[in-house]
C-alpha cells in the first residue's frame, strides 16, 4: 500500500499548482483592492458590496433559476431514459449508454452552434414549418433557446449516474418488493427511486453545476444581451479587466455550488435512513 | 390433505430451449416438498412460475382449485425466499419484516406485535434496528424468512436458499426450517439440488430431470425405491447393473440369479439392477454368490468405500469393516437389498 502512494504524487503537485494556488489567488483577489503591488494587500469587502447592485443580483436569480429548471428538465426526461436503457440486456445497454454519450464526442461549441442554425429566425425549424405553411417562431436569443441548448449538452451527466445506479440494483430486489405485494408503483416508489438516489444525486449536483457556471451557451444561444453569472465572470476578465470583482463573483458562486452539494448531500443521507 | 396448488401441464420455453415439458405436480396443505434436480433441470423456473415471476408457455397453475396463472406476483397468496435473500439494502431488520405489512396498510401497533413476534419465531428478536447490510449470512437468511412468513402466506417458496450457507450452518438450518414449517403449520415448496438436504427435510420430493418430472415420492420411497436409473444415480450411491428379470421374484445379472422382491415385469424383460453400496456384503469368497478382489478402500469418516473387482464390473460397497486392499472376496445380497427398475425409456 505504501508504495502505491507515492504514485499520487505527481497528481497531488498538479492539484497544488493548478487548482490549489489558483483557488487562493481568486479568494485573494476578491478581499483587496484593484491594483495592489504584491507585497503590501490592501483587503476589502467592496468587492462584494458591489455584487448587491439590482442588476447584479437579478444576474445571480437569473442563473439559479436557469440552473433550477435545466436541472429539473435533465432529471424528469433522464431519469425514465435511464430507468428504461437499464431494463435492457447488458450488452444493448452498453450501447444505449454509448448512444447517449455520443454528443459528448463532438465539441459543444459545434453542438450549440448546431442549435444556432436549427433555432434561428431563418433557421431548419422555422423552413419546416413555413413549408408547412404555418407560421414562424421567434426562438433563438430566448430562455427557451438557453434551456434548450443546457438540457442538451448536459443530458449525459443526468442519465448516467442515474443509470450506473439502476443498472447495480439487484434485479431480485424488485421481484422481493413485488412478491410482499407491492404493486408495480410501490415497487418503484419504495425500492427503485429509493435504491436510485445516489445516482439522483450525483445526477443533480453534476448538471445544476454546469448549469450554473456556463458560460458559452448563454453567450451563443441567448446572445450579447444574456447575462448570467458565467457570462458576468468572463466579461470581467476578458473585457472589463477587473480581475478583483470577477473574483469576488467567482467565490460566490463557488459557496452557492458548495451549499448547494451540502444540501444534496444530506438529502442523501435522510433518504437512506429510509422513513 | 387437501390440495393447495395444482401445476397443470406447465410447459416454458425460451427461444428454441424448452426447459419444462409438461410438469403436472399436486402440492398439497402443510406439506414440505422439495423441487430437486441438477442445474438447469428446471426447478426455479416451476418455482418461478408459482410465485409469478414468470409466465408458463403453456398449461395452468390453480391456487385452492382457482386459476392464478394470469394473476402478478404481488396478488398472489404465497411468499418467497431468494436465494442470495433479496433483503432491501436501505432498511433495517424491522422495516424489511414490517415491508409486506406495510404496503397492506395494516396498522402500526399490529405491524410491530407481528413482527417482534417473527423475529423471535427466527431467533433474532433484538435485532430489529440492526442494517441489514452489516448481517451475517445465516442472519440475513433468517430475516429473509421472517420477512416472507410475517404476511400469513398459504404456501412459502424457497429457492436454494441454504445455498450461500456453509456446511455446518447450513445443516442447523435444515434442522430449523423444518422445525419453523411445522410451527407455522404452512405449505413449503423447497427448491434444491442438494439430494441430502431434500432428504432430510422434506415429506414429499419432486426429483426433476430436463424439465420432466421423474418421481414424486417420500424420501424413503425416492431413496429405497427409485424409478429409473436417473433418479438412482442422483439419489445417494448406487451400483446400477444391467439384468434380466426371468420372472416374478427371480433376476439374473452377471450371470447369477437372484431372489429379489419386485414382480409385474414381462418375463425375460431386461431391466436396470439397483444395489446401493451399503447394501452389498462383504464375505468369504467362498460364502459369496459374486467373487472378486479388493481394488482400492477410502476412508470417509463413519464407513470405507471399498472396490470390488469381479468377472464383470466393480463393484462401490460402503461397510465399516476393513478390507485389505487385494484380498479376494465374496458378495453377498438378501432379496430386500435388490431393487429393479424398467429400462428408462421402456416404460
Amino acid at each position: 500500500m505504501k508504495e502505491y502512494r507515492k504514485l499520487s504524487i505527481p497528481y497531488l503537485v498538479w492539484t497544488v499548482i493548478f487548482i490549489v494556488i489558483p483557488l487562493i489567488l481568486i479568494v485573494l483577489y476578491a478581499f483587496t483592492v484593484g491594483g495592489n503591488p504584491v507585497r503590501t494587500l490592501n483587503f476589502t469587502l467592496s468587492n462584494f458590496a458591489k455584487v448587491n447592485e439590482p442588476t447584479y443580483i437579478r444576474v445571480f436569480i437569473k442563473s439559479l433559476e436557469l440552473g433550477v429548471l435545466t436541472t429539473a428538465i435533465c432529471l424528469f426526461a433522464g431519469y425514465p431514459l435511464a430507468y428504461i436503457i437499464s431494463r435492457f440486456p447488458d450488452e444493448q445497454q452498453d450501447i444505449l449508454i454509448l448512444v447517449v454519450t455520443i454528443p459528448t464526442w463532438i465539441n459543444m461549441l459545434l453542438r450549440t452552434y448546431a442549435w444556432m442554425n436549427l433555432l434561428s429566425d431563418n433557421g431548419i425549424i422555422n423552413g419546416l414549418l413555413a413549408k408547412l405553411g404555418l407560421g414562424s417562431l421567434h426562438m433563438m436569443y430566448t430562455d427557451f433557446a438557453v434551456i434548450i441548448g443546457m438540457v442538451c449538452n448536459f443530458m449525459p451527466f443526468m442519465i448516467i449516474p442515474i443509470h450506473t445506479s439502476l443498472q447495480k440494483m439487484d434485479p431480485s430486489l424488485i421481484e422481493a418488493a413485488m412478491d410482499l405485494g407491492a404493486s408495480p408503483l410501490q415497487t418503484f416508489r419504495k425500492i427503485i427511486l429509493r435504491l436510485s438516489m445516489p445516482g439522483v444525486i450525483n445526477g443533480i449536483v453534476m448538471v445544476f453545476l454546469m448549469g450554473i457556471s456556463s458560460f458559452v451557451i448563454p453567450k451563443l444561444l441567448g446572445g450579447g444581451q444574456y447575462v448570467l453569472i458565467g457570462n458576468l465572470i468572463e466579461s470581467q476578465f476578458i473585457t472589463v479587466g477587473d480581475w478583483n470583482f470577477g473574483s469576488a463573483i467567482s467565490t460566490i458562486l463557488a459557496v452557492i455550488i458548495l451549499i448547494a452539494m451540502r444540501l444534496m448531500k444530506k438529502m442523501d443521507l435522510k433518504e437512506a435512513d429510509g422513513e | 390433505m387437501d390440495k393447495i396448488i395444482e401445476l397443470k401441464n406447465l410447459t416454458k420455453n425460451y427461444g428454441d430451449q424448452q426447459v419444462l415439458r409438461g410438469i403436472n405436480l399436486d402440492i398439497h396443505q402443510n406439506e414440505f416438498l422439495t423441487l430437486l434436480g441438477p442445474s438447469g433441470c428446471g426447478k426455479t423456473t416451476t418455482l418461478r412460475i408459482i410465485a409469478g415471476f414468470e409466465e408458463p408457455s403453456s398449461g395452468q397453475v390453480l391456487f385452492d382449485g382457482m386459476d392464478i396463472t394470469p394473476v402478478p406476483s404481488y396478488k398472489r397468496e404465497v411468499n418467497t425466499v431468494f436465494q442470495k435473500y433479496a433483503l432491501f439494502p436501505h432498511m433495517n431488520v424491522f422495516d424489511n419484516v414490517a415491508f409486506g405489512l406495510n404496503i397492506r396498510k395494516i396498522d402500526k401497533n399490529v405491524v410491530k406485535t407481528k413482527v417482534d413476534r417473527m423475529l423471535a419465531l427466527v431467533g433474532l428478536a433484538d435485532f430489529g434496528t440492526r442494517d441489514v447490510t452489516r448481517l451475517s449470512g445465516g442472519q440475513q437468511q433468517r430475516v429473509a424468512i421472517a420477512r416472507a412468513l410475517v404476511n400469513e402466506p398459504k404456501v412459502l417458496l424457497l429457492d436454494e436458499p441454504l445455498g450461500a450457507l456453509d456446511a455446518k450452518l447450513r445443516k442447523e438450518m435444515q434442522v430449523e426450517l423444518k422445525k419453523i414449517q411445522q410451527e407455522v403449520g404452512i405449505t413449503f415448496v423447497f427448491v434444491t439440488h442438494d439430494q441430502e438436504e431434500a432428504l432430510t427435510m422434506s415429506d414429499t420430493v419432486v426429483v426433476l430431470n430436463e424439465g420432466t418430472i421423474q418421481q414424486i415420492g417420500t424420501p424413503i420411497d425416492i431413496y429405497n425405491e427409485p424409478e429409473n436409473r436417473f433418479v438412482a444415480n442422483f439419489i445417494g450411491e448406487s451400483n446400477i447393473i444391467d439384468g434380466i428379470m426371468n420372472h416374478d421374484l427371480l433376476v439374473t445379472f452377471d450371470d447369477v440369479q437372484f431372489e429379489c422382491v419386485d414382480k409385474g415385469f414381462p418375463e425375460n424383460e431386461p431391466v436396470d439392477v439397483v444395489l446401493r453400496p451399503e447394501d452389498i456384503d462383504i464375505v468369504k469368497p467362498e460364502d459369496g454368490k459374486l467373487t472378486g478382489v479388493v481394488r482400492s478402500v477410502v476412508f470417509k469418516g463413519v464407513h470405507y468405500e471399498i472396490s470390488v473387482e469381479t468377472k464383470y464390473r466393480t463393484y462401490k460397497i460402503h461397510t465399516t469393516d476393513y478390507c485389505a486392499v487385494g484380498t479376494p472376496v465374496g458378495l453377498t445380497l438378501t432379496p430386500d437389498d435388490i431393487h429393479i427398475m424398467w429400462k428408462m425409456g421402456s416404460y
